[in-house]
């Protein structure tokens, strides 16, 4: 059976993890790479690296990055931040990401979506939507959920699914950060609509909240990233407890 | 061991050659039919569309020096497709190693396409699954599937029933990504470097 999949979110920035973590047990907690490998060995299903930074050097030390989380890391990751051309992803895939995710680039040039997705196949193109309830409506916002949009969120996904994205990220910028639970309403709507998979983020603070995610959300994977990080929520834990409330989930023997 | 992974268009080889460092293996990405007449192991990759990448292989013969390998050779996703006999994507006539036909998954509400994650393996035969748990999860991403055959040696079930993998004399093949399916993925992939034969 096709299970749910739980996914980590680190960011970057000059290569290195930026929020804190609470690994006692790493050499180095900056260290995206090995952050990376302690995720996949505690059963993470996927990765996510956000790239917070833009400039051209930052760019080359991302590219690094990859490289090296590919070297090491036997599950598959994303990554985002800053990437706005074919010639963008065409490095980011050489250096042995999977998929990329593109957010402001598409809201900006729709077409993206369609000239990725007819270059690299769309099973690596992840549209990241970031949303917000405005005035009685879902409003797709950018830069970093602090500008809103025209576009509803709704028809947004349903565009940027026809226009060949594989996958949507979908954060509710009115939950994170709260840890109150992931935005369960709207991520049913968008994955009851969507015929790609939905992965929701934002809100996580319990393990409960995944599980409605999975349910009442419909969504297809949890994303989060400081309760995993600070250990609020220890990956193994995490999946047992959704294994016993009936979610399908990825053992790792 | 000399490994060859057949270079053509059909997308990101990178996760592969990466998979195949983390467990000791040299390879080298060739599409040179000398060179990889004479490895010990090939390996047929693919991502993409199947018409084009069929086009692509045409082009270069490698249509016609696939199918005549006779040393162990690993056809995984798109690569497993384009060694079946016809896929509906592009409507595609293929390279017919395996006596099976390609066709997108059937539209089915609860279902998503392409499917997309982690799915398991059931009625395992044959030596690239070896030493694995039963039921083991491996990563998959993709929209059309062969139907199980004779040729079926892992069964995977999304809307119905499909093959996972297939084997016939020294050919293999796996829908899956094994390059970055955990542990799991390493082991068939090993698993496969450690098949002794030539047909």
């Amino acid at each position: 059976m096709l299970t749910k999949r739980i996914i980590p979110c680190l960011d970057i920035k000059d290569g290195r993890t930026v929020k804190g973590t609470n690994f006692v047990n790493l050499r180095d907690a900056g260290d995206p790479v090995e952050l990376g490998a302690i995720y996949a060995r505690e059963g993470a299903d996927e990765l996510v690296f956000l790239d917070i930074t833009a400039t051209v050097d930052e760019r080359k030390t991302l590219i690094e990055l990859v490289r090296k989380v590919a070297h090491t890391v036997n599950i598959p990751f994303t990554v985002g931040g800053g990437i706005s051309s074919i010639a963008d992803v065409s490095a980011l895939l050489n250096a042995g990401a999977d998929k990329i995710s593109i957010n402001s680039s598409a809201v900006r040039n729709p077409d993206l979506v369609d000239e990725l997705a007819q270059e690299f196949g769309s099973q690596c193109i992840v549209v990241a939507i970031d949303t917000r309830f405005v005035d009685g409506e879902h409003i797709v916002h950018t830069h970093g959920g602090r500008r809103p949009t025209e576009l509803r969120t709704l028809a947004w996904a349903k565009e940027i699914e026809n226009r060949g994205a594989g996958e949507i990220l979908l954060t509710s910028m009115d939950t994170d950060g709260t840890k109150a639970g992931f935005a369960i309403e709207l991520t049913a709507r968008i994955s009851g609509a969507a015929n790609i998979p939905v992965i929701a983020s934002g809100g996580a603070g319990s393990m409960a909240h995944f599980v409605d995610v999975f349910t009442t959300g419909k969504a297809d994977a949890g994303l989060a990233a400081s309760i995993f990080h600070f250990k609020e929520i220890e990956i193994p834990a995490l999946k047992r407890f959704l294994s016993q409330q009936g979610i399908p989930m990825r053992t790792t023997a | 061991m000399k490994t060859v992974i057949i270079k053509y268009n059909a997308g990101n080889v990178q996760s592969v050659m990466y998979a195949l460092e983390r467990i000791g293996a040299s390879y080298l990405l060739t599409d040179d039919e000398a060179e990889i007449r004479s490895a010990d192991k090939v390996i047929f990759p693919g991502v993409g569309e199947a018409s084009t990448a069929m086009a692509y292989l045409r082009q270069r013969g490698l249509d016609k020096v696939i199918p005549s390998l006779k040393q162990p050779v690993l056809g995984t996703c798109v690569g497993m497709q384009l060694l079946c006999r016809y896929s509906e994507e592009g409507n595609t006539t293929c390279m017919g190693v395996f006596d099976v036909d390609v066709r997108r998954f059937p539209a089915t509400p609860g279902f998503k396409v392409p499917h997309t994650g982690w799915n398991n393996l059931t009625t395992m035969q044959g030596p690239l699954t070896e030493g694995l748990a039963e039921n083991p999860y491996v990563y998959f991403v993709h929209s059309y599937c062969a139907d199980v055959c004779p040729e079926t040696i892992a069964v995977c079930d999304y809307v119905s029933p499909f093959s996972a993998m297939l084997h016939r004399d020294n050919f293999y093949a796996a829908q899956f990504h094994a390059e970055i399916s955990g542990n799991v993925g390493q082991r068939i992939l090993e698993n496969f470097l450690d098949v002794d034969q030539r047909s």
